[in-house]
């Protein structure tokens, strides 16, 4: 593992060595910098395309399995496939997360292909970070893709953050949930300069009693631009709630566009958006204890994006 | 400590003349003391306390604090030199605990043993309310609970409070008197406090009645606020200045 790899571990996975009795794979500029199975996850390569299968096995409590990836140079155009089967009962959390660095002229891109399938009852926190270092002109791009499919009763919480640094990402996410599957999506998106980000969430409630939350907080500075569109489909008696919250400064730029579809009277589907810029009043209250308006601003991102 | 000096703030209007908001304060408030504003709405109150903390400029006027001209200072500066502003309306803030912001008022990392004690002391179970966002989940009567705990917190030299009783229900009101009676008992600092209500009158050391821009009554408790009482609750000052005689 090289000392970048190490350095953007540290930041996207909170990465503090090899962890013990831990099941992990690293990924580093498309090879393998590391893998271990335990007894209860198994992690194997791919024989068709690039990528890992990641099998927890029914019943597994309180695992932590970690996957992170890392470009580290530019010039290096990454594409990988990652299934990960949770077994039913199964209990894990899965540090994902993905960093990449240019110093060059190149792009430096990663495209992660994650797909989940959650048996009965499963439950997956599902925790993804993703960072662009470097400045070198050549571009920092991400794009993950994640399809989830939970079957009855299973869970899944997927926290999405991106901290900065990534000059273009377009993040696509699809899930299916059963009967009495929940899902919650926590994303935080931060862009500045001229990055674009773009976010693009699709959940299908097909199962009865159904429940999606999905929450996007997101802070466009200087001259960046965001897209975020979700759609909820409620094809049984379900409920969904979508919510994007984002904060503009400078010349950002955000558009939101939520969809709802319902296909079933007891679909309960609900969409809030709300764009605008840092209120007056908040600068001004936090001046009041002292704080300088560039103060003021930082930790009024800080904790929206908390 | 406070020294207002000709102190005017004109806004224009419709037909783009000036209306006088405020006109011509003078006004001297000392260490250590407790004087509370009042006087009916639309009156200046409001506006005289924003004039303190620097969150509107006075079109005319010097205000000196500790013997320093702070006119031209921002916010924060006055905030610094120890200036509080517990707001009438508490702004809500998405993302921002009640730790957060009782520690930024406090400007230093507090144990969750001291941010106890201040939340304690405005009547709120601390356990529950340390890790809440002050977001718009909290009633009236907490956040103003939660502002007058930041000023407490601030521990300032000089305390503004606009309007503490707005919005708080009774049982709140109750609390926040007693919060106020021991405040002014262990007074370290001097508060100048907006209100309408009697039994916060009533632990003034002095009462200044603000009305129509000017400053109609001035003096002790007991020589200002039996006049008010006389007049009941439709007192109106605007016939001019209204002399106490000591």
């Amino acid at each position: 593992m090289n000392s970048k790899t190490e350095e953007l571990l540290r930041i996207v996975a909170d990465w503090k060595g090899i962890p013990d009795n831990t099941a992990y794979n690293i990924r580093e500029d498309t090879g393998c910098a590391g893998r271990h199975s335990t007894e209860h996850v198994k992690i194997e390569s791919k024989t068709d395309k690039p990528g890992i299968d990641i099998r927890v096995l029914p019943g597994t409590k309180g695992e932590m399995v970690y996957i992170p990836a890392c470009v580290t140079h530019s010039g290096v155009d990454d594409l990988v496939y990652n299934d990960f089967y949770i077994g039913e009962g199964a209990d894990v959390t899965i540090v994902a997360g993905c960093g990449v660095h240019s110093e060059g002229e190149e792009e430096a891109k990663h495209n992660g292909i994650h797909r989940f399938f959650l048996d009965k009852g499963a439950r997956v926190l599902y925790l993804e970070k993703h960072v662009g270092t470097g400045g070198g002109t050549g571009g920092r791009v991400i794009n993950p893709v994640t399809d989830a499919t939970l079957a009855e009763g299973a869970y899944m919480e997927m926290n999405t953050t991106q901290i900065g640094g990534v000059d273009s990402t377009i993040r696509k996410t699809t899930a299916v949930l059963g009967k009495d599957a929940r899902m919650v999506v926590k994303e935080k998106l931060l862009t500045e300069g001229v990055q674009t980000a773009e976010s693009d969430f699709v959940i299908t409630l097909e199962g009865e009693n159904s429940g999606a939350h999905l929450i996007s907080r997101s802070v466009a500075k200087q001259h960046s631009r965001q897209l975020f569109r979700s759609r909820l489909i409620g094809e049984a008696a379900c409920s969904g709630h979508s919510e994007c919250d984002a904060i503009i400064m400078d010349e950002g730029e955000v558009s939101a566009i939520p969809e709802l579809t319902a296909h079933n009277v007891d679909a309960a589907l609900i969409h809030e958006a709300a764009i605008g810029k840092i209120a007056g009043e908040q600068l001004t209250k936090l001046m009041t204890l002292g704080l300088t308006e560039k103060q003021a601003e930082q930790k009024i991102i800080e904790g929206f994006l908390k | 400590m406070l020294e207002l000096r000709d102190i005017s703030f004109s806004v224009a209007d419709a037909q783009r003349t000036g209306r006088d908001i405020l006109d011509g304060i003078n006004l001297t408030v000392g260490d250590n003391q407790f004087v509370v504003i009042t006087g009916p709405n639309g009156g200046g109150k409001s506006t005289l306390a924003k004039i303190i903390m620097g969150i509107e400029k006075p079109t005319a006027g010097r205000i000196l604090f500790d013997g320093e001209d702070i006119t031209d200072l921002s916010v924060t500066e006055r905030a610094k030199r120890g200036i509080a502003y517990a707001f009438q309306q508490p702004v809500r803030f998405k993302g921002l605990t009640v730790g957060d912001l009782v520690g930024l008022a406090a400007g230093k990392e507090l144990g969750r043993g001291e941010l106890c004690d201040y939340l304690t002391e405005v009547g709120l179970c601390a356990r529950d309310y340390i890790d809440r966002d002050v977001n718009a989940s909290l009633s009236g009567g907490e956040i103003k609970r939660i502002e007058i705990a930041m000023a407490l917190a601030r521990g300032a030299k000089l305390t503004l409070f606009d309007e503490p009783e707005a919005g708080i229900d009774l049982w709140s009101f109750n609390h926040l008197i007693a919060v106020f009676q021991k405040l002014r008992r262990r007074t370290r600092g001097t508060s100048l406090i907006i209100s309408h209500q009697e039994r916060i009158l009533d632990i003034a050391d002095e009462i200044v009645v603000l009305a129509a821009g000017r400053i109609a009554a001035r003096g002790r408790k007991d020589e200002v606020l039996p006049k008010l009482l006389e007049t009941g609750s439709s007192v109106n000052f605007c016939e001019g200045r209204m002399e106490v005689q000591g």
